[in-house]
């Protein structure tokens, strides 16, 4: 007798199981039971696992990135009497008017890396167009270059600040002439308490000198600028 | 003139072998002292294998065959390894030294560098290493590329190579700033302020890394732990899938060299 052609396996497609585990014949199961026991307990151990894992990992992680979101309040320095401090009140260009150096501890607690240079003068009317309020009577410049943060340094015959690393230069009120810097030179604010001048907070300018909170060295503030480099939620402007 | 041959003086009772007792064993007598001492290195290694089946393993990753034509250029891999042990090594034994403190570091260095018993040599070995580990890594990338060894099935193994690269470059980053004098202060100030000109992100990575908005008291002491715990840990655990990737895929013969085709089908041929 010939033997028939076999017909080639197909592998069985396997039947859904049943949604109840009563109707998979497993001991025990209750009426109405639709999660395995083994099955809740895999889910059990692995949410217990996930919940030890978060529970070092999170802490860790708020704990590296603190001082991020970490606020501090405005510290104001003396610098000087409000009399150390000339203007001859003439335009830029034909101005006697120079900067005065100041040395100031910007962080505290960590020595010497933490002290910096600030330009200081004041305010002269016929050069600063800004507006004038209750905290530029004094300008005060920040020597942090803004291409990517060397330390610039003013040169009073030509009465532009000058960047050793790579070329930056900032004429008399510290708006960018030449170089990479994306923005005029930082500033802080300034006040006066019982006829001192007081040196506060850093605040960014754009290329109009409109006040913005500090950002970078290397962050353009003028169009899009403002909005690409978001600023910190912890340092704002001072209001006024 | 040859020396007539002496005979061996007799042995002390204690290495002499012991007779088999009547009705003792099956016919192998107690082990020859003097083969036991001769072998105990061998029964060492066999006790720990018995108990690991660590030989197996090595064997594996050892004994591999290799492509004919394999050259020196395949031991630039080998030689970045050696660099890391030796960063890993001097590294350990200069944490023992260094004072990540703002206030303490630079004195520290000092210390190291004119004071302490061969501190000059470590400390040289360290920082002119870091320079090798970073010129041999781009040498073996070299290699892999124009040896075309990034092909199927190595590619996963490229990828890897190219994090170890990052943060190869990472570690170079975070200890430029460690002997924390006038270069590396300003180095990292620049450093950080170039990450910080990503748009959007790149404020929030700037100020995480120095751990604020301004090189501030932790910034040292978090480049400190980055440089010697976080990075080193993440490069040791990548060296090893890296290397567990070599041995399971084995290497690349160079380009120039032909397949050569079975002798029966180059008899066909001809």
């Amino acid at each position: 007798m010939a033997r028939q052609p076999q017909e080639p396996k197909r592998p069985k497609r396997k039947e859904p199981k049943p949604k109840y585990t009563a109707d998979r014949n497993i001991p025990g199961a209750f009426e109405g039971e639709t999660v395995t026991r083994r099955r809740f307990m895999t889910g059990t151990v692995h949410t217990a696992g996930a919940v030890a894992a978060g529970a070092f990992t999170l802490p860790a992680l708020g704990f590296a990135l603190g001082p991020v979101f970490q606020g501090h309040a405005p510290r104001w320095v003396d610098v000087g009497a409000v009399g150390d401090f000339k203007t001859d009140g003439k335009p830029q260009g034909v101005t006697t008017d120079t900067y005065m150096p100041k040395i100031v501890t910007l962080i505290p607690g960590i020595g010497e890396v933490g002290k910096s240079t600030v330009y200081m003068r004041k305010r002269n009317p016929s050069v600063d167009t800004e507006p004038a309020d209750q905290y530029n009577q004094f300008i005060a410049v920040s020597t942090r270059c803004m291409h990517v943060g060397c330390p610039v340094r003013y040169v009073a015959a030509a009465q532009r600040f000058v960047c050793p690393c790579h070329g930056g230069v900032y004429d008399f009120r510290g708006l960018r002439t030449g170089g990479p810097p994306v923005r005029p030179l930082d500033r802080f604010y300034t006040r006066v308490r019982a006829g001192r001048v007081q040196l506060g907070p850093r605040y960014s300018n754009n290329s109009e000198l409109h006040r913005f909170s500090p950002r970078d060295p290397g962050e353009p503030l003028d169009g899009i600028g403002q909005y690409l480099y978001p600023s910190r939620p912890t340092a704002r402007k001072l209001p006024g | 003139m040859r020396l007539p041959k002496l005979p061996a003086p007799p042995r002390p009772r204690i290495l002499q072998p012991r007779p088999v007792r009547p009705g003792e064993g099956n016919g192998n007598g107690p082990p020859d002292p003097l083969e036991a001492a001769r072998e105990a290195g061998i029964s060492a290694a066999d006790w720990v294998d018995e108990r690991t089946s660590l030989s197996g393993g090595l064997r594996w990753l050892l004994f591999r065959k290799v492509p004919k034509g394999t050259n020196w250029f395949y031991t630039l891999g080998s030689a970045t390894l050696f660099a890391f042990l030796s960063q890993a090594v001097t590294g350990v034994f200069l944490a023992m030294y260094y004072d990540p403190s703002p206030l303490r570091a630079y004195e520290s260095v000092r210390y190291i560098t004119n004071t302490a018993f061969l501190g000059a040599f470590v400390r040289g070995m360290h920082k002119w290493g870091s320079s090798v580990m970073i010129v041999l890594i781009f040498l073996h990338m070299g290699r892999t590329f124009f040896f075309g060894a990034y092909k199927y099935p190595r590619e996963l193994n490229w990828v890897i190579g190219v994090l170890l690269v990052v943060l190869t470059l990472m570690m170079g980053l975070t200890g430029y700033l460690l002997p924390l004098d006038q270069r590396s202060y300003w180095a990292t100030i620049v450093a950080v302020n170039l990450n910080g000109t990503g748009p959007l992100i790149g404020p929030y990575l700037a100020d995480f890394l120095r751990g604020g908005p301004d090189f501030g008291a932790t910034t040292l002491s978090r480049f400190y732990a980055i440089h010697m715990l976080l990075i080193p840990g993440a490069i040791a655990a990548l060296i090893g899938v890296h290397l567990y990737l070599v041995a399971k895929l084995g290497t690349t013969a160079p380009p120039w060299l032909k397949a050569e085709a079975e002798p029966e089908l180059r008899k066909a041929q001809a």
